[in-house]
């Protein structure tokens, strides 16, 4: 057993768009780290809770997103009773938010998405080859975030610069969200 | 100059830039800026094509996107052979190869051209008549053979090595032709400050101006004008101008697609998207699709060389390009005149302009008479010679009397505008007739649309940009920008197009056998118009179908109104009462690479792979494509076929063990106080009282009380479950689970959340599968009394927070370890290292259902269909027996789902254990009885049983619990074979060893 505890965690894991990378002129697109993720599930009444043991203020403004005033946390509406969080650092999310007694439900998925992060001056005209959406800085501003399509796949599309987004998307549609975004930075 | 045609002075292509390029072999030069039409016009190439049904010599009719004829193949390598692209759009390249379409040898000399000799047989409706007899004749041989005569281009038969690329944009205003009035439109949005997009199929904007000489708007020339007015417009940054772009489709909300054609004019298009479709959600739609010429309906009037009085004006002004030295001109209307007038002033003869109004008059009758032009009003052209070109016309006083032979070298002929009312029809408008100038034009508007200009039947240029300016301006406003727009452009000289009549000229009319054609593309005549309404068809889309009038590639955009004027003349109507056919996207022909774009090859759909697929493939697994996954159907060693490879994996997993990658199957964490009670709703089996970290086998029912899905659920918390799915089933559960809970059960405080790829599973199963987890478990006792069969538990595994379920699909001992999906392939390995050890091997999908089946587990969707009831499929154990609601409770209850006879799930044992039946086969008591037989049930699973030593089956038969031992008969073509009914379960029947 004594094998298996010093086991390096870190080696053992095995990223999913691990190694690929596209940069053109105008636009790259590429994996982001790992991170930890929680999917958030609450009511009104227990945001104030939720928002006190995560350090984030979870937004209530459809579209939109909240940092912490430190450290690389965010919380990203989603729906009206539906955020999705995410740590940079890995921090242990759902023991954070364990620490609410409000009323609310925190489930890990770090490993159910993948960060795939588009930047550069093409990065709009780059996602709109496959998301529907308005991305123009007036409709999608820095921090806006949704839930929408990228040609076949759910997405959920965060603005982090006014030249920048980050793509979480499902592990097993990461590749494709991948490859669909590396040809259409072709015609960036 | 370049080209025998060319007339030096005119036109606004550079001298310098000559190209080269290439028709059906022959080399030509001609200018960069040029259209294939324009330079073969200019080398005196007026034959171009076949007709598509009697392959008549054809020319180029027009100058623009409304071309019927000049259709040709466009070569650019072996690979790309683009057919029935029209010349009047394809731009000219440097080494442009075109080849003419629909002829056999040549384009001079085609055989096909028979069918216009025995056309009399080829009248309207005639492969509806013809070829009936033998039915069967139609698809083998009747309808391959016209397919194969009667034709455009050839299809290209290699893959297409273009890309095409994929656009969605956002606007406040779209404007749709950058015309003057689109321009107009579009200056006086953009300077309100709103998002505009404008496009425009040309390779640059200006509309008419391009031929409309008399035009000067705010000092310039109309053409110069709307160069600078698209640079303007270009330089703003809340201006996006699209230009070779066309506006195809309008669909609901403001949602119009546009084709972009990115690389089709260039000799080398790099690196560039061939085409890149536009989707386009606008605010506001300002419509300035201008109008197209008609041409005249007279007898053989399809000849090479008789073209819209436009065109000739097009390349005459801005190709510089005459299309015969001495022109005749047919004219309905005064727009001709003015081409007449052009030509005559370029130094080109005019025979005469036959005009059909009596007494012409107005300051284009006066300049042609003035430049010496022989006007012959109240007359017609009721003929012409000259097979491959025209040479002479024959013309008579309209109201009959001697004719005239004048002979000729071109016809130019227009009977009037007709609105481009397509993309307005498209967004659900309805046209409205204009009985005044015999048009249909646009009436209300059922999105937020307008139409400006010529589309909109405003037909003088000065009312048209105020129109325009005033509309742009509206649209720019009514989605909030608030800058001041400017005025609208000063037109400070203009033509004035008047009416022009549609239908038949003289000599073409009802008692006349001459072809006069309407619809060119399609080889229709007047006369088949005439002829369907004898038959009886009275709707305009009877006609046009019976005809084909209108159904060509083009659409009809030059023979709709004659068709329509034509039918309503012969069932003594009027034309509004008749009524237009509908317009359909797209309003002129897409290729399939712009439509799918991105989406082909690896981008096709999407490939889901599990964090184990690397593994899997080094480890020479076989795959199996579930839904859009990538599952390891069997995994076979040197030697093996999958029979022999399936057999070995079904017998090692019962001997020693076996691990199986579960991974895709739908995972959901139902969370909240209210967990178990939203449970008992969705399923029917009773959670309250089952234990955290316990599992149970839950059904899932619809409304309708047959069986959903199915799946093991663990307890992990008193308000929290893990809940499986079927892999199929993943999405479409989690759907239904979230639509009850948010408008059945709004009370209930639980939240679903998907974990399907939060996890990856590696069920291991089999005697030793404990021995071959338990070194990499940390914090588990798996001691079967404290870890029993149907348990859960949350510990490390390899060091991975994990969660271990005990469970068995197979039977045996076994376990699914879950851990976070990153980490699978490594704890996959480590676990694989001690699977050896053992003996124990890798199992795939297949081995999985034959394991299951020796068990009598059922699959949903296999041994489901739908139409199966928990007590069918022999579940009636797994409904609560005290529980009073859940979702499907009251289906249950519905007298037939209760009735005796119903299909029930049993096992099947051939009579020859050898024989395996086929899935699927209906099964019948009496094997004698005569055709149609009487069938009581069908195979829904059937192996070769390894371990069994022979075929399992299973079976949905009727009644069939109550026929244990009844042999029953599965007829195939060799003959029935017999079967014995008898228990689902057919390995280890008590079964005890999943208890290890």
């Amino acid at each position: 057993m004594a094998d298996v505890a010093n086991r390096d965690l870190k080696a053992m894991r095995r990223e999913k768009l691990a190694g690929l990378s596209t940069t053109r002129e105008r636009v790259s697109v590429t994996p982001g780290p790992p991170a930890a993720r929680l999917a958030l599930r609450a009511g009104e009444d227990a945001l104030n809770s939720v928002s006190r043991a995560l350090g984030v203020g979870v937004p209530r403004k459809p579209k939109t997103s909240a940092r912490a005033k430190s450290g690389g946390r965010v919380a990203l509406w989603l729906g009206p009773d539906e955020w999705l969080v995410i740590d940079e650092d890995g921090a242990d999310l759902p023991a954070a938010a364990g620490w609410a007694k409000a009323l609310h439900s925190a489930v890990d998925v770090s490993h159910r998405n993948v960060a795939i992060l588009v930047a550069g001056d093409g990065a709009e005209t780059c996602l709109a080859a496959g998301c529907p959406q308005d991305l123009s800085l007036a409709a999608f501003p820095v921090g806006a975030c949704s839930r929408t399509v990228l040609g076949k796949v759910e997405i959920v599309l965060w603005r982090t610069s006014e030249r920048a987004f980050h793509v979480e998307v499902w592990r097993s549609f990461a590749e494709y969200a991948y490859a669909f975004l590396a040809e259409a930075a072709r015609d960036v | 100059m370049v080209g025998a045609n060319r007339i030096a002075g005119t036109g606004r292509l550079s001298a310098a830039g000559r190209l080269a390029f290439s028709f059906d072999g022959r080399s030509y030069q001609g200018l960069e800026g040029d259209t294939l039409a324009s330079a073969l016009l200019a080398n005196d190439v007026h034959l171009v094509g076949r007709s598509f049904k009697y392959h008549r010599p054809r020319g180029v009719l027009s100058a623009g996107t409304e071309e019927p004829n000049a259709l040709v193949g466009v070569h650019r390598d072996a690979a790309r052979r683009t057919p029935n692209v029209r010349a009047t759009v394809q731009e000219v390249y440097d080494g442009l190869t075109a080849v003419s379409q629909n002829r056999w040898p040549s384009l001079a000399f085609d055989i096909g051209a028979i069918n216009d000799l025995f056309s009399p047989f080829f009248s309207a409706g005639f492969y509806y008549k013809t070829f009936m007899w033998p039915k069967a004749a139609w698809a083998a041989f009747y309808e391959p053979k016209i397919r194969a005569a009667a034709g455009l281009g050839v299809a290209p038969d290699r893959p297409d090595p273009d890309r095409y690329a994929a656009r969605y944009a956002h606007c406040d205003v779209l404007v749709v032709g950058g015309g003057a009035a689109g321009l107009a439109a579009a200056l006086t949005a953009a300077e309100t400050g709103a998002r505009v997009i404008i496009c425009d199929e040309q390779a640059a904007p200006g509309g008419a101006m391009r031929f409309e000489t008399g035009a000067r708007i705010d000092g310039e020339e109309g053409w110069a004008w709307a160069q600078k007015a698209t640079a303007r417009l270009a330089g703003m940054d809340n201006v996006r101008v699209l230009t070779r772009t066309t506006a195809f489709g309008y669909y609901a909300q403001n949602f119009v697609a546009l084709a972009e054609r990115v690389g089709d004019h260039l000799a080398e298009p790099g690196d560039r998207p061939r085409e890149r479709l536009w989707q386009v959600r606008a605010r506001r739609v300002v419509l300035a699709t201008g109008a197209i010429e008609r041409h005249m309906v007279f007898a053989d009037n399809d000849r090479p060389g008789i073209m819209l009085a436009s065109a000739a004006r097009t390349y005459l002004n801005h190709y510089g390009v005459c299309v015969g030295r001495n022109v005749g001109v047919y004219a309905g209307n005064d727009s001709a005149y003015a081409a007449a007038i052009d030509l005559k002033r370029a130094g080109v003869a005019i025979a005469a302009i036959v005009d059909l109004r009596e007494t012409p008059k107005g300051a284009l009758y006066e300049e042609a008479r003035g430049l010496g032009i022989d006007v012959l009003p109240g007359r017609a052209v009721i003929g012409v010679d000259g097979r491959t070109r025209v040479s002479s016309m024959t013309v008579t006083p309209r109201t009959g009397g001697p004719s005239r032979r004048i002979a000729i070298d071109a016809l130019l002929t227009s009977s009037g505008w007709t609105p481009s009312v397509h993309l307005y029809s498209q967004s659900r408008g309805k046209v409205a007739f204009d009985a005044s100038t015999q048009r249909f034009l646009p009436d209300a508007y059922p999105q937020d649309c307008v139409s400006v200009g010529a589309c909109n039947g405003t037909d003088d240029l000065a009312a048209a940009l105020k129109e325009a300016a005033a509309a742009g301006e509206r649209a720019g406003r009514a989605t909030g920008a608030r800058a001041k727009a400017t005025k609208a452009p000063r037109v400070d000289a203009s033509e004035g197009w008047s009416g022009g009549m549609p239908g038949v000229a003289p000599g073409a009319g009802a008692d006349a056998a001459v072809k006069a054609f309407v619809d060119f593309q399609n080889d229709v005549t007047a006369k088949d118009i005439r002829q369907a309404v004898r038959e009886g068809m009275r709707s305009i889309e009877h006609v046009k179908r019976f005809t084909t009038n209108g159904m060509a590639t083009d659409q009809g955009k030059t023979s709709n109104l004659h068709g329509l004027a034509i039918a309503a003349d012969a069932l003594g109507k009027e034309m509004h009462e008749v009524g237009l056919t509908t317009f359909r996207p797209p309003y002129t022909p897409v290729t399939f690479g712009a439509l799918v774009n991105q989406a082909r090859g690896a981008l096709f759909d999407p490939t889901r792979k599990t964090a184990m697929h690397d593994w899997h493939e080094k480890h020479r697994a076989v795959f199996e494509d579930v839904g859009q996954w990538k599952r390891p159907w069997y995994y076979p060693r040197a030697g093996e076929d999958m029979h022999e490879a399936v057999n070995r994996e079904c017998a090692t997993v019962r001997q020693t063990a076996g691990l199986f990658d579960a991974s895709t199957l739908g995972k959901i964490e139902v969370v909240g106080p209210d967990a178990a009670a939203f449970m008992e709703l969705l399923y029917t089996n009773p959670w309250q009282k089952l234990e955290p970290g316990r599992c149970r086998y839950g059904v899932m029912l619809r409304e309708d009380g047959f069986v959903y899905d199915d799946g093991v659920v663990g307890r992990l918390a008193p308000d929290r479950f893990h809940v499986t799915t079927t892999t199929g089933g993943a999405a479409r559960v989690l759907n239904h689970m979230e639509d009850y809970l948010q408008t059945e059960f709004p009370h209930l405080k639980v939240w679903l959340t998907s974990v399907s790829e939060q996890w990856a599973v590696i069920a291991v199963q089999g005697p030793k599968s404990r021995d071959i987890i338990a070194p990499f478990v940390e914090g588990i006792d798996l001691a079967d009394a404290a870890l029993p069969h149907m348990s859960v538990r949350e510990g490390q595994v390899c060091g991975v927070p994990a969660r271990l379920f005990r469970m068995s699909f197979s039977g045996e001992l076994g376990f699914e370890v879950n851990v976070p999906a990153d980490y699978g392939e490594a704890v996959w390995e480590a676990l694989w290292t001690e699977a050896e050890k053992n003996g124990a091997c890798a199992y795939g999908t297949e081995t999985m259902h034959v394991l299951r089946a020796e068990k009598g587990f059922i699959i949903v969707g296999q041994d489901t269909d739908g139409t199966v009831t928990p007590d069918d499929a022999g579940l009636a154990w797994a409904i609560g027996k005290k529980k009073t609601d859940f979702v499907g409770i009251r289906g249950l209850r519905r007298p037939d789902l209760m009735a005796a006879g119903r299909k029930q799930l049993v096992g099947l044992r051939t009579r020859d254990p050898n024989i395996v039946l086929e899935e699927g086969a209906q099964i019948v008591a009496d094997p004698n009885q005569p055709v149609p037989m009487t069938m009581i049930g069908h195979v829904t699973s059937s192996y070769w049983s390894q371990n069994c030593g022979r075929s399992i089956a299973l079976a949905l038969i009727a009644d069939g619990r109550a026929r244990m031992g009844e042999t029953v008969y599965v007829p195939m073509p060799n003959g029935a074979i017999a079967a014995e009914i008898g228990q689902t379960v057919f390995f280890d029947e008590k079964g005890e060893r999943v208890h290890g």
